[in-house]
C-alpha cells in the first residue's frame, strides 16, 4: 500500500524533479498512444515538441503565443495567492481590446506617436474596471466572484459582439463583423524580422518582473500571500481583507485588459467578434502549472504554448485527430500538476494503511 | 500554590493490582526525519490505576500517546492490552479495545453540534437513540454542562474540551488517556473532574494523565512515569514526592522561579471606557458595560472561565473587532475604530490565544511569522521586505527566547505549541511595547519554558509596559499580576489588588458566576 506522507518542509529537489517525472510519464505515455494509432513514436514526439521551434518563423509564433498568457497568468497568479478567484481574465481581456480599440479608432489616421501608449493604458483600464464589478459585488454583498467574474465573460464578449456588428463596424468592410484595421501607428513594432512576434512580449515581461519584486520582495505582496494562507492571522495582524480582495482582482484585471490591447494593436490589428482563442481561461492553467511563481509562470505559459503549435503540427503533418492532440495535451498537464503534489508530501510503502486523525482543530 | 491547597491528596491507597497489566509497552520507539520523539519506552498501566506522564514540551509525551490511541505507527516495540499483544492500526481499532482520548489539540469539526460531533465517534447502533438524553445525563453527572444542540464554533476552548471529555466517557472506556485536561477548568471545576477520575479508578478503569502541573499530579496519580527527550528518566510515586523533586526529574534542573517585585504603577496607559458589545453571534456573549484601566508598570490580570466573554473582549482590545472609537483609549489616543496594525503603531502587542492560524501562518516562515507584526522592526524598507533583517530578528527571537527549531527558515507547523509560543511572545515583546495583551500565554506549555514566559512579561512591567494577562489559569494569575479581575457573562468585575484578595475567593467568584448561569439556551428557531 502506498501512503503520501506530509513532508516537513517543502523538498527543494522534488521542486525541479517534479516536472521531469512528469515529462517523463508524458513520453511513455506518448510512445504507448502513438504505438496504438500505428505512428512512429518518435516522429510524432518530434512533430510535437521539436517541429513547431524548429525554424525562426516558429520561435517568433511560440513566443507570441506565450506572451499573453504569461501577462494573464502572472496577474491572476497574484489573486489566487490570495485566495482571490478571477476566474473572467477571459473577459477581462475582450474589454481592453474594445479599450485598445477604440482608442485606435477615435485617433483614426492622425499618426499621433501617442496612439499605441494611449492604447495600452486604455486596454489596462478598461479590463481593471471590468475587474471591479467582481470586487465590488464580492466586498460589498458578499457575491462569490468564481460565479460573477465568470458570467461576465459573456457578457463582455457580447459587448465586443455588438460594437463590431453595429457602431464599430468597417463600413468599407462588407458588412463583415469587423471594425476598420488600425493604422500602422496604432500598431505594436515588429520585434523579429520574418516573425510576427512584436513588442507585446517585452511589455508581457516587464509586467513579469514587477509582478516578481512584488510577490518576492514587497510588504503589500507579503500581506497578500498572508491573506492567501490563513485569513485568521491575516485578520490578527491587522490586513485588511476588502484590500486584499480588490487588489487581487484589479492586478488581474489590468493585465488580461493589457493582454487584450496587445492582442488588438498586435497579430490581429482589428476588432474581431472574438480576439482571443481562450488566452484568458488558459492562463489559469498556466498560473497553476507555474505554481503561482512568475518564473514558472512564463516557463508554463512557454509550454502551453508548445503544445497548441504542436498540436496543430500534429494534426498537419500526421493528420492525428484533434482528439488525440487534445488528450495528449490533457495528460501532460495533468501529469505536472500530479508531479506537484510530491513537493509538499513523500511517498511511503508500507504493508497497511494506518489510522489517520480525524480533523484537527 | 494557593489554589493546590483547595486539593485534597488522594484518598486512600491505590487498587489492589490484579496481576496482569490493562496496557504494557515495551521497547516503543518513533522517529521522524528530523527528530526522535520515542526511544525504548516500556510502560505499564495496571487496572485501576491513575498514572501520570510527565514531561517538557517535546519529550515525547503527545507521540506515546498518539501510539497507544493507533494515530501513529510506531517504529519498534510491541504493545500489549490486557497481557495479548496488538497492533493498535487506527483510533477506530482503539476505541474498540476500550481505549479514549481527549486530544490537547481538539478533534472536533467546528460546523457540527455538540451531539453530532459525538455520533461520529460512536458505533452505529450508539450514536442513533437518546444520544441527546445521555449527553445531558453523563455531563450533569460529572459536572460538565452541555448543551447537545450547540454548534462547536461557537464555544471556547474550555467548553470544547468539555464535549472532547464527555465524548470519551460515553464510550464507556477502560483506558481513558487526557492530555492537559485542567488547563481551562476552575479551581472547583478541576476538584469536580478529579472527583469524575477518582470515580472512574474506583470502577476498575485505568487512567493515564498527560500533565506538567506538578500539584495536579501529586493530588491525583498513583504513578508518575517520566519522559525527557523521548526516553524514560523515572518512575516514582508523585504522592510521596515534592514538587520540586518532580520537576527536577523531568527537566533536569531546578525550576527557575520569577522574581517579583512590587508594582510601581504610572500613568494609564490602556483604558476601557464602558465597552458594550453585542454578541457578534447567537451563541456569542455580549459585553456589558466594561471598564478598565492598565496602567504603565502594573500586570493586570483577567480570571474567569472561557466563554464568559474574554474572546469578545480581546479582539475589541487587539482591534480584529471594531468598536466606538471613544470606548477604548491607548496612551491618550481613541483607538476603538483603529485597525490592529495602526494599534500596533501606537504600542500595542498582543498574544493571541490560537497560535496556528492567528498568532502564526502556520504554512510560513518564521523568519515571515516575525514580519507577521514586527515590520516597525526596520524590516521594511521603501515598500520592500529587507530580507536579511527579517530573518536577523527571527534569529535573534529563537535565541533569546530559547525556541527549539531548526533556524528562522522552520515552518511555523513545524514548532510544538510551547516552542510556536516562545517564539510569539518573544516577537511581541522584542518590539518594544508600551501596552501588552497576553491571552492564555502559557496554555499548553510546559513548565519550564511557562516560567521563563511569566518571566519575560516580568520584565515588560518592570521595563514600564501596561501588561494586560487573560488566563483561566489562576496560580498563574496570582503568580504575575498586580491587581486582578473578574470576567463572567459579559461583565467585568473591578480589579482588585491581589494583596487583598485570594485564590479561593476569585475562583468562587467566577465559577459561582459561571454556576448561576441559566440552562444553555436553545437555538433560536424562526
Amino acid at each position: 500500500m502506498i501512503r503520501l506522507e506530509p513532508r516537513p518542509s517543502p523538498s527543494r529537489h522534488a521542486i525541479w524533479l517534479a516536472p521531469l517525472a512528469a515529462a517523463a510519464a508524458t513520453v511513455v505515455l506518448g510512445f504507448v498512444l502513438f504505438s496504438a494509432l500505428h505512428q512512429d513514436p518518435w516522429a510524432a514526439l518530434a512533430a510535437f515538441f521539436v517541429e513547431p521551434v524548429a525554424t525562426r518563423y516558429g520561435v517568433g509564433e511560440l513566443l507570441l503565443k506565450a506572451s499573453p498568457l504569461m501577462l494573464i497568468g502572472t496577474g491572476l497568479a497574484i489573486g489566487y495567492r490570495a485566495n482571490v478567484w478571477n476566474i473572467g481574465a477571459e473577459g477581462q481581456l475582450a474589454l481592453g481590446a474594445i479599450g485598445a480599440g477604440g482608442v485606435a479608432l477615435a485617433f483614426g489616421d492622425s499618426g499621433s506617436p501617442l496612439v499605441l501608449p494611449a492604447m495600452l493604458a486604455a486596454g489596462a483600464i478598461c479590463g481593471l474596471a471590468w475587474a471591479a464589478i467582481p470586487a465590488l459585488l464580492r466586498t460589498r454583498f458578499h457575491a462569490n466572484e468564481i460565479l460573477t467574474s465568470l458570467m461576465l465573460v459573456y457578457v463582455a464578449n457580447l459587448v465586443l459582439s455588438w460594437l463590431v456588428h453595429g457602431p464599430w463596424r468597417d463600413p468599407e468592410g462588407y458588412n463583415f463583423p469587423q471594425s476598420r484595421v488600425f493604422v500602422d501607428a496604432a500598431l505594436l513594432p515588429n520585434l523579429l524580422a520574418d516573425t510576427r512576434l512584436n513588442w507585446g512580449l517585452p511589455v508581457a515581461l516587464a509586467v513579469v518582473v514587477a509582478a516578481w519584486v512584488f510577490v518576492r520582495a514587497s510588504f503589500l505582496g507579503f500581506r497578500m500571500r498572508v491573506a492567501g494562507l490563513a485569513p485568521g492571522a491575516a485578520n490578527y495582524a491587522g490586513i485588511s481583507p476588502t484590500r486584499t480582495v480588490w487588489i487581487g482582482m484589479l492586478a488581474g484585471g489590468a493585465c488580461a485588459g493589457l493582454a487584450g490591447a496587445n492582442e488588438a494593436a498586435g497579430p490581429i490589428g482589428q476588432l474581431l467578434p472574438s480576439m482571443s482563442p481562450g488566452y484568458g481561461f488558459a492562463a489559469i492553467i498556466v498560473a497553476f502549472v507555474g505554481r503561482l511563481h512568475p518564473v514558472g509562470i512564463v516557463l508554463a505559459s512557454l509550454l502551453l504554448s508548445l503544445l497548441y503549435l504542436g498540436g496543430e503540427s500534429a494534426q498537419i503533418r500526421l493528420g492525428l485527430p484533434s482528439a488525440v492532440t487534445g488528450l495528449f495535451q490533457g495528460t501532460l498537464l495533468l501529469f505536472l500538476l500530479a508531479a506537484d503534489v510530491l513537493v509538499n508530501f513523500r511517498l511511503r510503502f508500507q504493508a497497511r494503511p494506518t489510522g489517520r486523525v480525524p480533523a484537527v482543530r | 500554590m494557593m489554589a493546590a491547597a483547595a486539593r485534597d491528596t488522594p484518598s486512600g491507597p491505590a487498587p489492589a493490582h490484579p496481576s496482569t497489566a490493562r496496557l504494557a509497552l515495551r521497547g516503543i520507539g518513533k522517529s521522524y526525519p528530523t527528530v526522535i520523539a520515542n526511544a525504548e519506552i516500556d510502560l505499564d498501566v495496571m487496572p485501576g490505576e491513575i498514572h501520570a506522564i510527565l514531561g517538557e514540551n517535546g519529550a515525547g509525551k503527545s507521540t506515546l500517546m498518539k501510539i497507544i490511541y493507533g494515530v501513529v505507527k510506531p517504529d519498534a516495540g510491541v504493545i500489549a492490552w490486557e497481557g495479548e499483544r496488538v497492533a493498535i492500526g487506527n483510533p477506530a481499532r482503539a476505541r474498540r479495545l476500550g481505549i479514549g482520548m481527549v486530544f490537547q489539540h481538539f478533534s472536533l469539526f467546528e460546523t457540527l453540534t455538540v451531539a453530532e460531533n459525538i455520533a461520529l465517534a460512536l458505533s452505529r447502533t450508539a450514536a442513533r437513540t437518546g444520544l441527546d438524553d445521555r449527553i445531558r445525563a453523563v455531563s450533569i453527572r460529572y459536572g460538565l454542562p452541555l448543551d447537545p444542540a450547540r454548534r462547536v464554533h461557537t464555544m471556547s476552548v474550555g467548553e470544547r474540551q468539555r464535549v472532547e471529555i464527555v465524548r470519551c466517557l460515553l464510550q464507556d472506556p477502560r483506558l481513558l488517556i487526557l492530555d492537559e485536561p485542567t488547563s481551562v477548568l476552575t479551581p472547583q471545576a478541576v476538584e469536580a473532574l478529579f472527583t469524575t477520575l477518582r470515580m472512574l479508578a474506583a470502577e476498575g478503569r485505568s487512567i493515564l494523565y498527560i500533565s506538567h502541573k506538578l500539584d495536579e499530579i501529586r493530588a491525583l496519580c498513583h504513578v508518575a512515569t517520566v519522559l525527557r527527550g523521548g526516553r524514560v528518566t523515572g518512575s516514582c510515586d508523585p504522592r510521596r514526592e515534592s514538587a520540586t523533586a518532580l520537576a527536577r526529574l523531568m527537566i533536569g534542573a531546578d525550576l527557575p522561579h520569577p522574581r517579583h517585585r512590587a508594582a510601581a504603577a504610572g500613568a494609564p496607559m490602556l483604558e476601557v471606557r464602558s465597552l458594550a458589545r453585542a454578541a457578534a453571534d447567537p451563541f456569542g456573549v455580549s459585553l456589558v458595560d466594561v471598564s478598565l484601566q492598565v496602567h504603565a508598570g502594573e500586570i493586570v490580570g483577567i480570571a474567569g472561565v472561557s466563554g464568559n466573554g474574554q474572546q469578545e473582549l480581546l479582539t475589541a482590545l487587539s482591534g480584529e473587532a471594531r468598536v466606538d472609537a471613544a470606548a477604548i483609549r491607548m496612551r491618550g489616543v481613541d483607538v476603538g475604530a483603529h485597525d490592529p496594525d495602526a494599534r500596533r503603531g501606537l504600542g500595542l502587542a498582543f498574544v493571541p490565544e490560537d497560535r496556528l492560524g492567528r498568532g502564526a501562518v502556520p504554512d510560513m516562515t518564521l523568519a515571515d511569522n516575525g514580519l507577521l507584526t514586527a515590520h516597525r522592526m526596520g524590516l521594511v524598507a521603501h515598500g520592500l521586505v529587507r530580507a536579511r533583517a527579517v530573518r536577523a530578528f527571527a534569529d535573534a527571537t529563537i535565541r533569546a527566547y530559547g525556541v527549539k527549531a531548526g533556524g528562522s527558515g522552520a515552518m511555523a507547523r513545524s514548532l510544538s505549541g510551547g516552542n510556536l509560543q516562545k517564539f510569539i511572545v518573544g516577537r511581541e515583546i522584542r518590539q518594544g511595547p508600551r501596552v501588552m495583551v497576553a491571552a492564555q500565554p502559557t496554555w499548553g506549555v510546559d513548565v519550564g519554558a511557562s516560567a521563563q514566559i511569566r518571566q519575560a512579561l516580568l520584565d515588560l512591567r518592570d521595563g514600564g509596559c501596561a501588561v494586560l494577562v487573560v488566563s483561566e489559569e489562576l496560580d498563574e494569575l496570582f503568580e504575575i499580576c498586580d491587581r486582578i479581575a473578574v470576567i463572567a457573562r459579559g461583565r467585568l468585575s473591578p480589579a482588585m489588588p491581589v494583596a487583598t484578595t485570594n485564590a479561593e475567593q476569585i475562583g468562587l467568584l467566577m465559577g459561582g458566576l459561571a454556576h448561576d448561569a441559566p440552562a444553555p439556551r436553545e437555538p433560536a428557531s424562526p
